[in-house]
Parts: C-alpha cells; sequence; structure tokens
C-alpha cells in the first residue's frame, strides 16, 4: 500500500538517523535479527523492559547523588547495572556516559559525577523519547516481512 | 551442532520427544541475572539455539529451582552482580550441589573478576554483552563434564595420569576465553580444597573414586566409632578398616563427607516426614540423608567419594526433600519412591509431598531426632547404612524385584544431574511408569518408599515426581544433597529407601547409589540403580528419571535385560559390595555419572553393545536410559538415560575415548533430551 510503504520508510529513516546520530549501536541490530514470527515485538518488549526497569535506577541513583557525602562505591555499583542494561539495548550514547561515570566514581570525582549524570539522564530521556515514536510508527507500519500482512 | 549425527538412530522412535535428538538441542540452561532486559535477550537467544531455557532473575530462586529439580538442568548461566547474592557464591553451590557447568556472565571484563570466575570454577566467562555465537557453544561444558565424570568414574580405583581432567584441548573449541581448562582447574582446585586430606600419592589430577559400598561404608562407620568420631582420622580409620587398596585419601575424602553428614543430620529438624520410615521401620538415616544440607553433600561431592554427581544427587535427594516441593504429587510414589532418593518425600513413598520442605531435609528417617549430635547421627548413620545394606541385598540379589537395588542405589547416585531429572524436567515429568516401581518396590516398601521419593524431587512440576522418585528414591541420596557420602551414607539418606529397605534386607553392599529409581521407580537412579534392581524393571522407568540409567529399563522393560541381558549384577557394577573400588568403574554408571557410566567399565566395549540393545528396548521407554552402558565389569549395560543428549555425548566420549568400542556413538541410544521419553 502506498501508505504503507510511506510508512515503512519513515521508519526506515527514523532508525537510521538513530544510529546516524549515535544514539544506538550494534547491539540494536543484533536485536532485530533476534525478532522473528515467534516473537514479533521482540525489539520493542525488550526495549520497554529496559525503560521500565532502568527508570528505578535512575532515581536511584539521583538519590544517592543528593546524599553527602557521596557513596562511590553505591553509585558505581548502581552505575554497573545501570551500565549492563543500556548496553544491552544498544544505547550507545548512554552507555558511553554510563562507563564516564563510574571513571569519576573510581576517582572520587563528585563534581565530574553529578556532570555526567546531567548529560546521561538527557541523552537517555531523548533515546527514550525517539524509541518510543520509532515503536509506534513501526506499529502502523506494520511487520514489514509481509507486507500484506494487516497489523 | 551435533556430537552425533547418528543420533537420530539412537533417538529411539519412541521417544516422542519434541526436541530434536540432536544435541546440543534441548540442552536446558538456567540463566539467572537480576537484569530483566539482559534475562530477557538470553532468553531469546537461547531458544534460537535451540536450547530449552528456563529463566530467573534471582539467584535463591535459581538454586531452589535446581535443589527441587536435580536433574533438570545441563547447565548453568549467571551474572556476576546480583543484589541477593553474589554471582561467585551461586557458582559454588551450584558447583558444590549439583556438579553443574557454570558459565558467568558479566559488563565486567576485568582480569580480576574474570579470575575469580577461574578460580570458584566457572567452567566459562562471557562478557556482556553476550552475543549469541558465544551462547552456541555452551554445550562444551556440559560434554567436557560429563567426560570427565565419566572419566573418573572410569577410574576409580586406579590413578591415571591426567585423566582427572580431560584436556581441554581435547574438546574442541572452546569458544569462549578464559576457559582454558579452567574449569579443570577449578575442580581440580575444589577438590583439593575440599578434600583437605592429605592426598599424598595421587597427583591432584585424579583421585581414584572409590565406591563406598554399603559393607565399606559399614565397615568405615564402625572404625569410627571405635576411635571415636572426634578421633577419628584418616590413618587411623584406614588401619582399623583394614581394607586392601582403599587409600588414606579415600577414606579422608569419606570421612569429610561423613562429618558433614552427621553435621547435617544434628540440624535436621526431627522427624519430617519420617513418616514413611518410621513405618518401614527403616532406618532413618534416609530422613537424615535426605537432610543433609546440601553443603554437605557438596562437601561429600568435593572429597570425591562420591562422584560429584551421586551427591549431587543425593544432595538434591536431601535437598529435594527439604525443599520439598510441597504438594508434590507422589504419585509414583511407589515405583519412584524408591529410586528418587532425592525426592526426600519420596522416601516414605507415602507421597508425602514434602516433608520436607521445611528446609531442612526431612528426616527420612523417622524417628530420627534430628538433633542428634555426633554420635547420634552416627548411629543414624549407621541405620542408614544397614538401611542401604539393606537396599544393597535387595538391590544386590539381582534384584527381583529391583527394588532393594533401587534403593541402595540412589544412595549412591549422584544424579548426574542431567540424568534422572533432566528426564523429568522435560517437562515431562513423567511419572515414572508404575512399572517403576513394581520391580523395585517389590521388595517392599522399599519401593514405595522410592518411588514417592523420586517424586518428590524432581517433579519440575508434577511430573516429576514420579519420575525423580522413582530414580529419586533411590537415587535419594544422590539428588539431595543426599549427602549421602559415597556410598553409604545414602543409605540413611535415602527415606524412601529405608522404607523399602527394611524390606530389602541390605543384601549387600549396595550401597552404591543406585540410583534405584532406575529401577523401579523409573526414578531417576542415576546409573547405579538402574542396574541393580533395574534391570529388571525398568526400562520404563527410566525414562522418568533416569536419564541417566538407561539400565533402569532394563529393569523394567525387561526387555531390557533380555537383549541386554543385563543381570542384576550389572547394575551392581556397582559391585558395591564386594569391591567398592572396582564398583566404582562399573558404577560409573550408578554413580552419580550416569551418563557415562555407559560404557565406562572396562567392558565398554560390552557395555556399549548392550547399551545398545538396551536402548532398542528402551526405546519405548524413553530413551533416555537407553544408552546406559553398563560398564560394569560385569558387562552389564548399564544403561544411563541421559538426559540430555547424554546419549550423545556419551556415544561423543566413548567413542573418543573408547577405542574399542567402535560402535559406541550409534550405540548410544540416547536421546538426550528426550526428556519427552517419558511417557507422561
Amino acid at each position: 500500500m502506498e501508505r504503507n510503504q510511506q510508512l515503512r520508510r519513515q521508519l526506515a529513516s527514523m532508525r537510521q538517523s538513530l544510529f546516524d546520530q549515535g544514539h544506538l549501536d550494534e547491539q540494536f541490530i543484533l536485536l532485530e535479527e533476534l525478532q522473528d514470527d515467534a516473537n514479533p515485538n521482540f525489539v520493542e518488549e525488550v526495549v520497554t523492559l529496559h525503560y521500565r526497569d532502568s527508570a528505578r535506577l535512575i532515581t536511584t541513583i539521583e538519590r544517592a547523588l543528593e546524599k553527602s557525602p557521596l557513596d562511590f562505591n553505591k553509585l558505581d555499583g548502581y552505575m554497573h547495572q545501570f551500565k549492563g542494561s543500556s548496553t544491552s539495548i544498544g544505547a550507545k550514547k548512554v552507555k558511553a556516559e554510563s562507563t564516564q561515570f563510574r571513571e569519576y566514581c573510581e576517582a572520587g570525582n563528585g563534581e565530574g559525577c553529578l556532570k555526567t549524570f546531567q548529560l546521561l539522564k538527557r541523552d537517555y530521556a531523548t533515546l527514550r523519547r525517539k524509541l518510543e515514536a520509532y515503536f509506534q510508527l513501526a506499529r502502523q507500519a506494520g511487520p514489514n516481512e509481509i507486507a500484506c500482512r494487516p497489523k | 551442532m551435533n556430537l552425533n549425527n547418528d543420533k537420530g538412530s539412537m533417538s529411539t522412535a519412541s521417544s516422542s520427544v519434541t526436541v530434536s535428538d540432536q544435541f546440543p538441542a534441548g540442552l536446558r540452561v538456567l540463566v539467572v541475572d537480576d537484569d530483566p532486559t539482559c534475562l530477557r535477550i538470553l532468553e531469546k537467544m537461547l531458544g534460537t539455539c535451540l536450547y530449552e531455557v528456563t529463566k530467573c532473575n534471582r539467584a535463591e530462586i535459581a538454586l531452589d529451582m535446581l535443589r527441587t529439580n536435580k536433574n533438570g538442568y545441563d547447565i548453568v548461566i549467571s551474572d556476576v552482580h546480583m543484589p541477593d547474592m553474589d554471582g561467585f557464591k551461586l557458582l559454588e553451590q551450584v558447583g558444590l550441589e549439583m556438579d553443574l557447568p557454570v558459565i558467568m556472565m558479566s559488563a565486567d571484563d576485568s582480569k580480576q573478576v574474570v579470575m575469580k570466575g577461574v578460580t570458584h570454577g566457572a567452567c566459562d566467562y562471557l562478557i556482556k554483552p553476550v552475543r549469541i555465537e558465544a551462547l552456541k557453544n555452551i554445550w562444551q561444558h556440559v560434554v567436557r563434564k560429563r567426560k570427565n565424570e565419566w572419566k573418573d568414574l572410569e577410574q576409580s580405583g586406579s590413578v591415571e595420569e591426567g585423566d582427572r581432567q580431560p584436556k581441554p584441548s581435547e574438546e574442541a573449541d572452546y569458544s569462549s576465553s578464559a576457559n582454558e581448562g579452567n574449569w579443570r582447574t577449578s575442580k581440580r582446585r575444589k577438590d583439593e580444597e575440599e578434600e583437605m586430606e592429605e592426598r599424598d600419592d595421587t597427583s591432584t589430577l585424579k583421585k581414584p573414586r572409590v565406591v563406598w559400598s554399603v559393607e565399606l561404608h559399614q565397615q568405615f562407620v564402625s572404625a569410627v566409632n571405635q576411635l571415636g568420631i572426634d578421633k577419628a582420622v584418616p590413618k587411623k580409620i584406614l588401619e582399623l578398616m583394614n581394607v586392601p587398596g582403599l587409600t588414606r585419601e579415600n577414606v579422608a575424602s569419606h570421612l569429610q563427607k561423613y562429618r558433614l553428614y552427621l553435621r547435617r543430620l544434628s540440624g535436621v529438624s526431627p522427624h519430617q516426614g519420617n513418616s514413611f520410615i518410621s513405618s518401614h521401620s527403616q532406618e532413618p538415616p534416609y530422613g537424615s540423608l535426605s537432610s543433609l544440607s546440601g553443603l554437605d553433600f557438596q562437601t561429600l561431592a568435593a572429597t570425591g567419594q562420591i562422584p560429584a554427581q551421586s551427591l549431587a544427587t543425593l544432595q538434591a535427594a536431601g535437598l529435594a526433600r527439604s525443599a520439598a516441593k510441597p504438594g508434590l504429587p507422589m504419585p509414583l510414589v511407589d515405583q519412584r519412591n524408591i529410586f528418587s532418593f532425592d525426592n526426600q518425600k519420596l522416601r516414605f513413598g507415602e507421597g508425602q509431598p514434602q516433608h520436607m520442605s521445611s528446609g531442612k531435609q526431612m528426616n527420612l528417617l523417622h524417628g530420627i531426632p534430628t538433633t542428634m549430635d555426633s554420635k547420634q547421627l552416627v548411629n543414624l548413620h549407621h541405620s542408614a547404612q544397614s538401611l542401604g545394606s539393606l537396599n544393597m541385598q535387595a538391590s544386590a540379589h539381582g534384584n527381583p524385584s529391583g527394588q532393594s537395588s533401587p534403593l541402595l542405589m540412589q544412595m549412591a547416585q549422584p544424579q548426574s544431574r542431567g540424568q534422572i531429572l533432566t528426564e523429568t524436567s522435560g517437562g515431562q515429568v513423567p511419572r515414572l511408569p508404575t512399572s517403576v516401581g513394581h520391580p523395585i518396590l517389590s521388595n517392599g516398601a522399599a519401593g514405595a518408599m522410592l518411588a514417592r521419593n523420586g517424586i518428590g524431587e524432581n517433579s519440575r512440576g508434577t511430573g516429576y515426581n514420579s519420575v525423580s522418585q522413582t530414580s529419586s528414591v533411590l537415587n535419594f541420596p544422590l539428588n539431595h544433597s543426599a549427602e549421602l557420602p559415597g556410598n553409604s551414607f545414602p543409605l540413611g539418606s535415602t527415606p524412601g529407601i529405608s522404607a523399602g529397605m527394611s524390606t530389602l534386607t541390605t543384601k549387600g553392599g549396595f550401597q552404591e547409589e543406585i540410583n534405584s529409581d532406575i529401577k523401579g521407580s523409573g526414578g531417576f537412579m542415576p546409573s547405579y540403580d538402574i542396574f541393580n534392581d533395574l534391570q529388571q524393571h525398568k526400562p520404563h522407568n527410566w525414562e522418568l528419571q533416569n536419564v541417566g540409567f538407561a539400565f533402569d529399563a532394563s529393569q523394567h522393560s525387561n526387555s531390557l535385560q533380555a537383549s541386554v541381558d543385563v543381570t542384576p549384577s550389572v547394575l551392581v557394577n556397582q559391585g558395591y559390595s564386594s569391591s567398592p573400588r572396582n564398583v566404582q568403574n562399573s558404577s560409573v554408571s550408578a554413580m552419580g555419572k550416569p551418563i557415562f557410566s555407559v560404557g565406562e567399565g572396562s567392558e565398554h566395549g560390552n557395555a556399549l553393545n548392550v547399551g545398545q540393545h538396551l536402548n532398542s528396548l528402551l526405546v519405548d521407554n524413553s530413551t533416555r536410559v537407553k544408552s546406559e552402558r553398563v560398564t560394569d565389569t560385569s558387562c552389564q549395560p548399564t544403561l544411563l538415560p541421559q538426559h540430555f543428549g547424554q546419549e550423545d555425548l556419551m556415544s561423543a566420549i566413548l567413542k573418543q575415548q573408547q577405542d574399542g568400542l567402535g560402535p559406541a556413538e550409534n550405540d548410544f541410544e540416547f536421546d538426550g533430551y528426550s526428556l519427552d521419553n517419558i511417557p507422561v
């Protein structure tokens, strides 16, 4: 369908820009490859799981950053978890910032941690928003494999 | 990646397994990670590899699952950083209790962490994000482990160089990094650490596995009692026992296990579900045994006395009991009970679904106050032993009913994990066909007990119970923490057995934990049982339970026997009564390494043939067992129904190992995965 094709194109370009802008890396592609007929919404499912779980971590880290003095060990631990989760969906920027944050923790640099965390939160929110839009569109466009399969 | 392309032939039509017979498909993986995202991804990836995945986000839950379903998994993958339990701790526990290969994973790739994985015994370490390619090859760890166990069994009694651990080089590809023989090393290390006792002559490599027959164990216990539990040192014990060929190390490790066992007994709450036992007037040892905490069992396992598998089985049995699947139906109770030592519940055969749940394995020993102190425990132990011996006897006599053996067998059976439970885990919980129950049980209560036991444990759901029961009954010791240290202890541990035992009248040193389950109860008798009693009965049973015991099938299916000509003696590879040492090899099947027992014995050739034959017979049963080859010198094919791909593994391994065997690969009709074999 015309409309469908249009949507698909839109979808493809959206997806491409996520990569181009450095928000996503190859891991995301691997997830896409795991998606199959048995699990047609696998990627979305995983991403949703990730955001649900990581939101909790973000809050925890935020709270921990408000404490004084900062408990770097704890912060590092939380961030390790967060990083692992972000890595698994291919969130490239967020992952880089997590790494940076951990380095600051190791160095005991509270200032660095705070700054990095702000950046991280921003990129985290951006990617989340973009992915939500992406999946929404994907649902509209329907499965790519079979063009005429109604969604 | 199929080990055996021929597998198809083996897989026998009988198995209605949906899983392809092609190993490693169907490999049962338990993945543990607190991160839901990663967990989901891993699940999907493993599924793509055609593995059977179970996911879990808490380490404690994972341990429970492993304990209750002793043979339900082939390999464990765990994250390092988890909130409720450190991944390394889980790794250790699994290694000790269940002796399953464990793969660690983490986003952390620093050398220290990887090293820690190695030292704690991880068989591999994956860096997150994990790629599917890395997961595709994890089956190698399962094979390797079995191979080693098999080898150990084979070598029991003889120190062979470097046998202990198969060289990694043999094993094809090490897809994972940092794995070069690390498990080997870790295993070795573990053994060394565990065995505190002096290991004088043997190199760290192999320690011959002595089979602690009931008689031998009794001798040991009396020696210990003579010296006084506090003063009992291996050297003196050895002198008192005066058993030629027994080394101080053997005694030392056995002593260690025994101590743990006693400790555990004292910690067990009295009278947990012993009802069954008391009813049978069997020594409650089983109960106690079952109560042996997994740790003890581990220790025992560690000491290497009991093949790790058996210990695992025992423990599992014990733990299982405690873990009690509450409400596990012990349907199979009869049959399985005997075998399923693991299922503590089963022990009683009464379908006590879990008295064990109390957390501390139920006291299989009826009336055995768990608070007994060590001395008391010793007594219990004795009783257990007697039970064991009873079992043994029962089984020894070629087990007309096979029951007795199963009981005994169980004890010793450290169920190779995969084995019996795996069967059940197939989800089928095939409750051991009644056939299981009878033969073995014929001995009487024992059977019932066993049957029950088997059920308790394994039931993944319910299915297992029956299955596990049978196998577990005997295995009781094996599955759960049956701490059956080695062999003799199992006696006590399998409550179910005890029941059965009473009737059994210890025949001989059955003690091997013959996974009596196999015997009739279809329990999983890890290799051992089956032989003894099972031979007669159970070919079917083992489907359920024994994954490893193909032999079991022989029991039931009779056909097996016929074809295989397996004589009960075969099972006895276990040979327990007579020569512990020999038994080892032969009992290979029995001992925990059900899978491998197939052919492990010297007679591989025979075993293989037999196994094959059996396999064919068993085919309908549940293929699992098939591959059991009775390595027993007497060529008794011990079919160890190996559950997953064991057959494949076995074949593959056997192939490698036994030059002469030749037909091994084909012969093994393991349907490794034939979980479905077990008639549900």
